[in-house]
């Protein structure tokens, strides 16, 4: 459906637009899945509850006062961002998800989404590296027993551990039904051979979600070829290797891991063999919202230095600002950054709301990673000369922007699903 | 007043009024802001207004939070009730119903409970040191408190006398412009900054502290602590209950911008300087 391309529209515009978008196609009458969601929907996201308001403000003050004056320095060295990290921590901004009888806050996606945002507007690496204890998590919150619950939780809540998400290989990203590492079943114990790459957190977790195959038979279907479980990382045979050197998000801790002759009690089985695949994928819809609202965050970074550069700078007698080529950019940034952040707060709530997800969540992160790319972008060329330079700050979210288009699910394997749902809701 | 031995109560006063206001430093909230600060240096973001009636500033629409120093002045209560050396911090602001965000702040930081003095209209914008300290004094002797701890100043109108006419209403020693403050039996040894240097004192509870700078650095209130406070109370005061008038003695006549800024002149030659000042009457 097309609409109009809407600047930053009070909540009762958007309204207009179901209005507009459903009329134009009042023709097809048997697509009543297109009004699916009744603009009552909308309405909760007018105002921030108190509590959301100083959740937001805590994280703020925090990402402003003590991530953007470190995080230069990190991106320079590389260096794990341990101490910033560790304070996140003491303060209760990780961690926020885990379920409170395991001593976390049972927050909802929501307000994590809030809190991510406003972290990553100081860096973007040391948000990564807080959001991968997220996506590590996830699989055991969703998929946990009580036992594995309250030990893989619950220690995350009593000291500032990391954890790691283990699924990506080196020959299979996209395609996770690719996935190589086995896991053989011996007596009461799994042994794990195989090897995982581009993992976040690989090398400082202390321990992963991993993701094996457990049917060797390649006729097995998908939903039930491959088991999840949770793994120590002192484990004997499991080798995180370097740390590798990437192009942005410099300082957060990404690792290839290889796993000889690993053995995993039966007892760190998410489910049951099989189950897997679907454990996974589940993860994805309350992680997807995060990592967008993490890209948003990082878009809004660049829309504010810009902005701030724009007004300081002159040229031809005038504050650049003052020239429309400049500010038509900043408008633009600025259109993209609040579609953005609607988007992912979407998503968000939809999940909070205990619905399926999948099609908002798809819809915030291909968007908010697109987004994210083309304001860091557009925030350099405000910059001009400078912009291209390290000593201004804009370099590092270009940088730093590019992988929000590859990790947590490609641009393009957005667009599969996106698609895959809008057809499968639109033929019903 | 009959006390015992063991310090009581400690209260803290809470200036929740404009805080971007008269050139100072902003606390929050501006399209732009990128820093946030809590000590007097950072530029502001916010073009302060005049309302066009120049009966004072724009306050419509800005974000107000907590005094800068008055948050130094919550911190260091909670670091006494840390120490347990008192018994009960509670955090008193007057003002709208916008205040209560503030208070709730301090709760998150640890304050137990808060005390939100009802003024808002009329009375909120004429409301100076005057009516407060009264308001402060009166709550004083009804809660029996043993302490009291503020800001020294507040930053949007850098008054700088709320601390020290409480001391008076209530007949109690002051330590103003506290650095340090450490509590000695019933005693509170207090390192004062003053223009020669640091002044030390010792002061009889129950008495008034106004925190400097240097006192702390505020924590961040936590996350749990935040969900926290939303369980602990805040009551609601009205200054009648009190007996106090919150009418105003003064009548602001204007407020004005200051003056722009001449344009300079330059000039080529030291002679040329030496000429143009003597013209000017500078020399």
């Amino acid at each position: 459906m097309s609409c109009p391309y809407l600047t930053t529209v009070p909540l009762f515009m958007l309204q207009l637009w179901y209005v507009l978008s459903s009329s134009a196609h009042c023709v097809f009458k048997q697509t009543k899945a297109l009004l699916d969601h009744p603009n009552t929907l909308f309405l909760n996201l007018t105002e921030l509850t108190d509590q959301q308001k100083e959740f937001q403000e805590l994280a703020r003050k925090f990402a402003r006062e003590e991530i953007v004056p470190a995080a230069p320095s990190y991106d320079r060295s590389g260096e794990y961002p341990f101490p910033l990290i560790k304070r996140a921590w003491e303060l209760g901004l990780i961690n926020g998800h885990i379920p409170e009888d395991c001593g976390g806050m049972g927050l909802g996606i929501f307000d994590s989404c809030l809190i991510t945002e406003q972290l990553a507007f100081g860096c973007t690496g040391v948000q990564t590296a807080i959001e991968a204890n997220s996506l590590g998590q996830m699989p055991v919150i969703i998929a946990g027993n009580d036992a594995q619950k309250k030990k893989y939780l619950g220690r995350m809540a009593e000291e500032p551990l990391m954890c790691a998400y283990c699924v990506t290989e080196p020959g299979a990203g996209s395609d996770v039904a690719g996935i190589k590492t086995r896991a053989v079943k011996k007596g009461d114990e799994y042994v794990v051979n195989g090897q995982k790459m581009w993992i976040t957190n690989g090398g400082k977790a202390n321990w992963y979600f991993l993701l094996a195959r457990t049917d060797p038979d390649p006729k097995c279907p998908t939903s039930r070829a491959f088991t999840g479980f949770i793994v120590e990382a002192d484990t004997p045979g499991v080798q995180p290797g370097r740390k590798e050197l990437n192009m942005g998000q410099r300082c957060s801790d990404t690792r290839g891991i290889t796993f000889e002759d690993v053995r995993i009690p039966k007892e760190n089985v998410l489910i049951g063999e099989g189950a897997g695949f679907k454990i996974a994928m589940g993860a994805f819809d309350k992680t997807r919202p995060p990592v967008a609202a993490g890209a948003t965050g990082l878009a809004q970074r660049a829309l504010e230095e810009a902005t701030k550069y724009a007004l300081e700078r002159k040229t031809f007698g005038k504050f650049i600002a003052e020239h429309q080529a400049v500010s038509f950019l900043l408008a633009e940034m600025a259109m993209k950054v609040e579609l953005a952040r609607m988007a992912y707060q979407r998503a968000a709530w939809e999940v909070d709301q205990g619905r399926r997800n999948t099609y908002y969540a798809s819809i915030a992160k291909a968007f908010a990673g697109d987004i994210a790319n083309q304001c860091a972008a557009d925030a350099v060329q405000v910059f001009g000369g400078n912009g291209f330079n390290s000593e201004y700050p804009v370099e590092k979210l270009m940088r730093d922007a590019k992988i929000y288009q590859i990790y947590e699910g490609t641009a393009q394997i957005q667009r599969l699903i996106i698609s895959r749902e809008h057809l499968g809701k639109f033929k019903q | 007043m009959h006390r015992s031995s063991e310090v009581k109560h400690v209260a803290s006063y809470l200036n929740t009024r404009g805080c971007e206001c008269f050139g100072q430093p902003c606390e929050s909230h501006c399209p732009v802001l990128t820093d946030r600060t809590i000590h007097v240096q950072l530029k502001t973001f916010i073009k302060i207004r005049v309302k066009p009636d120049r009966t004072g500033v724009v306050t419509d629409g800005v974000k107000h939070s907590m005094n800068p120093f008055c948050e130094i002045a919550v911190e260091e209560a909670i670091k006494l009730k840390e120490k347990k050396l008192v018994k009960e911090v509670v955090a008193v602001s007057c003002g709208p119903q916008q205040v209560q965000e503030t208070i709730r702040t301090a709760l998150a930081m640890g304050a137990d409970r808060g005390i939100h003095v009802e003024v808002s209209g009329k009375d909120y914008e004429t409301l100076g040191p005057l009516q407060v300290s009264k308001i402060f004094a009166a709550l004083a002797k009804k809660e029996q408190a043993d302490l009291i701890i503020l800001g020294k100043q507040a930053i949007d109108d850098d008054c700088n006398q709320t601390g020290q006419m409480i001391a008076a209403l209530l007949d109690w020693p002051q330590g103003t412009f506290a650095s340090e403050m450490t509590l000695e039996a019933d005693k509170m040894k207090v390192v004062r900054e003053v223009d020669g240097g640091l002044e030390t004192i010792k002061i009889k509870l129950p008495a008034v502290v106004t925190a400097d700078l240097r006192l702390n650095t505020p924590r961040y209130a936590t996350l749990p602590n935040i969900m926290k406070a939303k369980k602990k109370k805040i009551a609601n005061v009205k200054p009648a209950d009190l007996g106090v008038d919150v009418c105003s003695r003064l009548e602001v006549l204007k407020v004005d911008e200051p003056p722009q800024r001449q344009a300079g002149v330059k000039v080529e030659t030291v002679d040329d300087l030496v000429g143009k000042l003597k013209e000017a009457g500078r020399v």
